[in-house]
């Protein structure tokens, strides 16, 4: 298996997430329980990051941290280049409004509101008039392929429609950063690969990383680079997987 | 402001969205308007009918009374010798006696009704009735005069053994066993207390009421142009031992004490306030509910950058919605209640304070809803938005 270390992508240049020694600990006392031990993980910008690993083994409290959603309680973590510790809470909700991008395993869209408004809320929330909020999400509808459903409601879509939908809403403000968390377990095996070939199309550019959360191995041959967690920590972070390597690893 | 607007259109689709909470939210909320401008505004009726005699008689600056009479029909005659103590007392343009007092009336056809008779000054007749429908007041000085309320003589003056038929100009009545004629009938705004209420000269109606030692009722004083009306009622009260208040004192006096003897105050404060309690229970446990349901989208709303002051402005725009619909239906279906209602004797007056104290109430009812629900969505962590 062609395995690469971390220290051959750690030119601060291009890192688009630069995480050092990150901890994270729930609770207190008897109740405690580690998330997070020491976790190093950089991700370059323009590249698409997957994050493996067993159930509780601590991804999604990774991207909480990443994404500025959890506090970390040691180490360092800087998301190009801005450490959201030194920020306030009203700064970093504002600067992940600007700079990240979500696609949820569940959706997460707003039942009541029609696909163009579900895709223009990041718009909205980050001071975009409304008529051009709806204007530029139905443009990004368009590139993902559901350009006519602008005024379909979420439930009368299927579930690969729903996580295209997703998809726009990560990208109409043009985040530098999107983060999916298993975007592809509630979909069938051929729509998942449909909405990953669909990720990797329209939000993998030079400027922008992508980090996925899955457990899914048929997926894995979206990445470029496999970080591979358990029990807290990142244990190895693996190379692009060869379309042959994954056919084994299917097998 | 875009942005503003556009999130404020957000959190009202959420609102909207789900229709049966939306519907119980404006529902509960239009119940408890209705039910607190409602009780306001029969409130308000009963405590201006207290008075409206007061203020339809106010040709004069003063009332002078026997100083322990605590409203208008609490009659406790004074001796007539304080008529000519107080146009004696400096500061007195004229005063003129009146008379007021319970006496039976007998209609032709037997039928006998416990009336108001109120007794004017003869040479002025000041205190005649608001507005004349027949006859005009002179007429009160014609042999045997009386007038009668038109509303009255439809109701409770009318002849019930001949089957209800209404009192009417001409027709002759026995006011304690004494001859009297129908002159003339008037229109007076709806009061308090429901006895018929006819109206006839001061030296009739002493003529007409059972001996008494004491026989004036009221003394109503106006005050020479420049005089203090104030500095004059003291110096009445100082003079000849009776009460004296201005128009605006005796109309609160007697509001006072009816509201206080009646217990008025206290149940319409209870249904009123019950009104209150049922629709802050509603809408806050109906409008918590709608949070509770929705705290998934608002995390993800917070994970895609939304702070908690814009989350606070939605959930203030939604509760602001639902209490504006709300209040306006409730108040809407109050006044038209009302309208209705009133035509049939309903005790029904809706000035500018009950609709804002209605609109406050409901201002309460959902800023209690909206503050016990944000307590859930500030806690909140976006965090949840990974969790299934």
């Amino acid at each position: 298996m062609d395995m690469a270390t971390q220290d051959s992508y750690s030119t601060t240049d291009t890192l688009a997430v630069n995480c050092r020694n990150v901890g994270k600990i729930y609770g207190k006392g008897e109740n405690q329980v580690v998330a997070l031990r020491g976790v190093d993980l950089q991700v370059e910008r323009g590249e698409l990051m997957m994050l493996v690993g067993p159930s509780g083994c601590g991804k999604t409290t990774l991207i909480s941290v990443i994404a500025g959603i959890l506090d970390r309680d040691s180490g360092e973590c800087e998301i190009f280049d801005h450490d959201f510790s030194k920020m306030s809470q009203r700064e970093r909700t504002a600067w992940r409004g600007k700079t990240v991008g979500f696609v949820f395993q569940q959706f997460n869209l707003l039942p009541t509101l029609t696909v163009a408004e579900n895709v223009s809320v990041p718009l909205l929330i980050n001071g975009v008039p409304r008529r051009e909020a709806v204007a530029r999400a139905k443009k990004t509808l368009a590139t993902v392929g559901l350009g006519e459903r602008t005024h379909s409601y979420p439930r009368e879509l299927s579930g690969g429609q729903q996580q295209r939908v997703a998809i726009a809403r990560a990208l109409v403000h043009e985040p530098k950063l999107i983060v999916c968390d298993e975007p592809t377990s509630a979909l069938d095996h051929d729509t998942g690969h449909r909405v990953m070939e669909l990720l990797k199309d329209v939000a993998v550019d030079a400027g922008r990383a992508l980090i996925v959360v899955t457990h899914d191995s048929r997926i894995f041959e979206f990445a470029d680079r496999i970080a591979h967690m358990d029990d807290g920590r990142v244990i190895d972070v693996q190379k692009k997987m060869e379309p042959r390597m994954h056919a084994d690893e299917r097998g | 402001m875009g942005a503003v607007t556009g999130m404020n259109l957000i959190a009202l689709k959420m609102l909207t969205g789900d229709r049966l909470r939306y519907v119980s939210l404006v529902a509960g909320l239009a119940f408890a308007a209705m039910l607190v401008t409602q009780q306001l505004s029969i409130f308000s009726g009963f405590s201006l009918q207290m008075g409206v005699w007061i203020r339809e008689t106010a040709v004069a600056d003063l009332w002078c009374m026997d100083e322990q009479v605590n409203f208008t029909d609490d009659f406790k005659p004074v001796p007539q010798t304080r008529l000519s103590r107080i146009r004696g007392i400096a500061g007195v343009a004229w005063a003129t006696p009146m008379y007021k007092g319970y006496m039976p009336v007998q209609l032709s056809d037997g039928t006998l009704v416990l009336c108001r008779i109120i007794g004017l000054d003869d040479a002025t007749l000041l205190g005649a009735p608001p507005q004349m429908v027949q006859g005009k007041v002179d007429d009160l000085r014609r042999d045997k005069a009386v007038f009668i309320n038109t509303r009255q003589a439809a109701s409770t003056l009318s002849k019930t053994r001949s089957g209800g038929v209404p009192l009417k100009m001409g027709d002759r009545i026995s006011i304690n066993d004494h001859d009297a004629v129908v002159a003339g009938t008037y229109s007076a705004s709806r009061e308090f207390f429901w006895d018929p209420v006819l109206y006839t000269t001061f030296s009739r109606a002493l003529s007409w009421a059972p001996p008494q030692r004491k026989m004036l009722t009221y003394v109503l004083v106006k005050a020479k142009p420049g005089q203090d009306v104030n500095e004059l009622a003291q110096r009445i009260e100082a003079t000849t031992g009776l009460g004296v208040y201005t128009n605006d004192q005796m109309d609160r006096k007697t509001t006072g004490d009816l509201l206080a003897r009646t217990g008025i105050l206290v149940n319409f404060g209870i249904t009123t306030a019950l009104g209150f309690v049922i629709g802050v229970l509603i809408s806050g446990q109906t409008f918590y509910m709608f949070i509770i349901d929705n705290l998934r989208y608002f995390a993800v709303l917070k994970a895609l950058g939304t702070t908690n002051g814009r989350i606070v402005r939605m959930v203030f725009v939604q509760t602001a919605c639902v209490g504006l619909i709300g209040y306006g239906i409730g108040a809407g279906a109050a006044s038209i209640a009302g309208l209705l209602f009133g035509r049939i004797g309903l005790a029904f007056q809706m000035p500018w304070q009950v609709p804002v104290v209605s609109a406050f109430a409901i201002i309460v009812c959902c800023g209690g809803a909206a503050l016990l629900s944000l307590t859930r969505v500030m806690r909140l962590e976006a965090g949840i938005v990974f969790r299934n």
